[in-house]
């Protein structure tokens, strides 16, 4: 009697693990990983890459089961990382430019992993996908409604590393001011560094002291919101809504929408179909998002919110001619775009009318 | 009140055990810190991870050795000043100015091959990392100038001359204008000593530089000199020796060794020339040194010990989700412990009772 009570007992737990196989064919998590530069809680660049995996997370629920890692620094010590999670997991996101040769060469090891590299352009192997965003189609956004709010007509901009990124951003910005208030300044401080909020907030107290009444970050703290909102200066936040930090100085946000895309591509690993693709969204696709317009006159958000539409029905473009460079030389004729490769990806100058020096 | 009054004979078994001890006390600590701070996860897998997984993964010894070997080559140099009383702060400047000074050796003879290479390479970083401790050591010894002042900020000026030099000469011409430096040719990689892994030549060289230290300490006049000079330096005045020299002596070693790191760094596990190259390695080596008490042999097992720390810390990351803050803490714990173990080795506390004075 006991005997057969632990065979069927023996059978039926047979049974159940073997429909659990065959169930957990279909139902086994997706296993991805995220690679941050900074803390989660810079509520900048790296908390909306962390957004984005929070999402993946919300949809998806028990098909994925998520890694993060924080803080990791641009040097060897990444590809260490990056091959420790390529031993777990099925798809990497590196979401720091400084990644890439670590992901290409850990890409290499391990053919079965998908990895997707932010703001990179390298795919030497079918397995790695990079991304980016049209930032600067927010900066034109941004630029409209500084060329409109200023008083002194100077825009401080904090700066981080002299790459092409940055410096779209800045022109971007600055074009953008220059069409609706030709008098406009733009002073620049580079930082040097992604995210530091002493010395955000050292820069932001130098712009203010050279008369800048509205301040623009391409770094990822929420310091120089808290400075202008201390000055009484106008700010745009980055990466994230930041208004909180800013109550009276924050104007908008140029927000990083990776979530969909996120969700899109774990979920192109766990139906098999992921492929190595490289992609470049902005307004339109909804890549790049603003946090609510605050502290402006109807006339100004209304025209921010035309902008917008424009962008989204591609009816502009934040770099059309007739632009010259800094040093005066053409870079496009009238009515004029630039193509995507090599203008844009690989800007590396100043265009005419930014009264600063270009980092050498 | 208390008071701590020299011990006359410190215990020798003490002194050994006190590393250990540190450990220990490290490891309650944290297992405390752990068992409060962490409800759903079981700490003693957490332990796990971050002390026992890397020394028995095949990967992550590794890994160890690699972390390991600029930090014994660094903690050597440094620990030669520190005996002499020079505080070289800004190894990591020297590193950084080496990883430049070797790197644009082997930028320039891009592609081209030859077992000359690479000891070309290492001799420009050596040279650039004296040059660099050099001007801390003219400034001290012409106008008396703080060496730790010196080497310090000149590690910020080392950071900005990096990225100089990755906007401009240095930049990879076919990077889109990103500041890196092109990957190294292959024949200008030190090469790989463990198949599959990471690890390099450095490891052999910087052991092979910890045994050379300790016979120099020990059977050299220069070693007596820097000893007598950092113990007790009107001694070494009346002794005859030059202090002037000895600045110098361990401001170019120190400074030799750490530049040497740094180039090993970019032709090593970097394999290019990236903003990322200070890593702290300078700064960390301070504590690696002081956790050796300078013993160039101590070093290389407290240079593995703090490696260890980086790597179970990056782990506990990965596996738990922990911030990265551990590592920080971890070092952080060990070096005071350590520390307050060697007081307590080498003073007893007193209590008195405070003594009213009549007036």
């Amino acid at each position: 009697m006991a005997n057969r009570k632990l065979t069927s007992i023996l059978k039926f737990s047979l049974l159940s693990s073997m429909l659990a196989f065959t169930g957990g064919a279909f139902a086994d998590p997706v296993k991805a990983a995220f690679v941050y530069i900074g803390p989660t809680g810079d509520h900048g660049w790296t908390y909306a890459h962390d957004q984005g995996a929070n999402m993946v997370q919300d949809q998806l629920g028990d098909g994925v089961v998520i890694t993060r890692i924080e803080s990791v620094a641009e040097n060897s010590d990444s590809e260490r990382v990056i091959t420790s999670l390529a031993r777990k997991n099925d798809i990497i996101f590196t979401t720091s430019f400084g990644y890439m040769n670590p992901t290409v060469k850990v890409a290499a090891r391990y053919p079965d992993v998908k990895f997707e590299h932010a703001t990179g352009y390298m795919r030497p192997t079918d397995n790695i996908s990079t991304y980016s965003a049209r930032f600067y189609e927010g900066r034109h956004v941004i630029g409209k409604i500084a060329g409109r709010m200023t008083n002194s007509n100077i825009i401080g901009y904090i700066a981080s590393f002299p790459i092409p990124e940055v410096i779209r951003g800045i022109n971007a910005a600055f074009l953008a001011a220059k069409s609706v208030n030709p008098d406009i300044q733009i002073k620049i401080v580079w930082v040097y560094t992604w995210f530091d909020p002493g010395k955000e907030a050292d820069a932001a107290r130098a712009l203010i002291a050279q008369g800048a009444d509205i301040i623009m970050q391409h770094t990822d703290s929420t310091a120089p919101m808290t400075v202008a909102e201390d000055e009484g200066v106008l700010a745009f936040g980055q990466a994230s809504d930041m208004t909180a930090w800013g109550p009276n100085a924050h104007l908008t946000s140029i927000i990083d929408e990776w979530g969909p895309y996120y969700v899109a591509r774990v979920k192109a690993v766990a139906d098999g179909t992921w492929t190595s693709t490289d992609t470049f969204d902005g307004v339109a696709e909804g890549m790049v998002e603003f946090a609510p317009f605050t502290n402006m006159p109807d006339e100004v958000m209304w025209e921010a919110q035309d902008t917008i539409l424009d962008l989204d029905a591609g009816a502009v473009h934040p770099f059309t001619g007739p632009i010259n460079k800094q040093d005066g030389s053409p870079w496009l004729a009238e009515g004029e775009t630039p193509p995507m490769f090599p203008d844009i990806i690989t800007m590396d100058f100043y265009v005419e009318g930014i009264d600063s020096k270009y980092p050498n | 009140m208390i008071r701590l009054i020299p011990r006359t004979q410190p215990s020798k078994a003490m002194i050994f055990l006190s590393p250990l001890l540190a450990l220990t006390l490290t490891a309650v600590t944290a297992f405390f810190i752990f068992a409060f701070i962490l409800t759903d996860i079981e700490v003693s897998s957490v332990f796990y991870t971050l002390f026992v997984e890397p020394l028995i993964d095949t990967y992550y010894i590794s890994e160890l050795l690699v972390k390991a070997a600029p930090l014994i080559m660094i903690a050597l140099g440094l620990s030669i000043g520190f005996r002499a009383g020079v505080w070289n702060i800004g190894a990591e400047g020297q590193y950084v100015i080496g990883g430049i000074t070797g790197g644009a050796v082997g930028l320039y003879f891009y592609n081209v091959e030859g077992f000359w290479l690479i000891p070309l390479m290492s001799l420009a970083a050596i040279l650039g990392g004296m040059f660099y401790a050099g001007i801390a050591a003219f400034l001290k010894t012409k106008y008396q100038v703080n060496e730790i002042l010196v080497t310090l900020m000149l590690t910020y000026v080392a950071v900005l001359f990096l990225s100089a030099m990755l906007q401009g000469p240095m930049r990879n011409p076919s990077g889109f204008n990103f500041p890196e430096s092109r990957p190294f040719h292959d024949s200008a990689l030190l090469p790989i000593i463990w198949q599959g892994t990471r690890l390099n030549i450095g490891l052999i060289i910087a052991v092979i530089l910890s045994f050379v230290t300790w016979f120099g300490i020990k059977r050299h006049l220069s070693g007596l000199q820097i000893k007598i000079t950092g113990s007790a330096p009107r001694a070494a005045k009346f002794a005859g020796f030059d202090d002037k020299k000895t600045i110098w002596f361990a401001l170019l070693i120190s400074g030799g060794v750490a530049g040497l790191a740094g180039l090993f760094e970019v032709i090593g596990p970097a394999g290019q020339i990236t903003p990322g190259l200070p890593q702290f390695y300078g700064f960390t080596a301070i504590i690696v040194a002081f956790l050796s008490r300078l013993h160039p042999i101590a070093i290389i097992f407290s240079s593995l010990l703090i490696a260890l720390t980086y790597i179970g810390g990056e782990n506990v990351q990965i596996y738990f989700n922990l911030p990265s803050s551990i590592t920080n803490i971890f070092q952080g714990m060990l070096l005071f412990y350590f520390l307050a173990c060697d007081v307590l080795i080498q003073y007893k506390i007193v209590f008195f009772k405070t003594i009213r004075q009549k007036l």
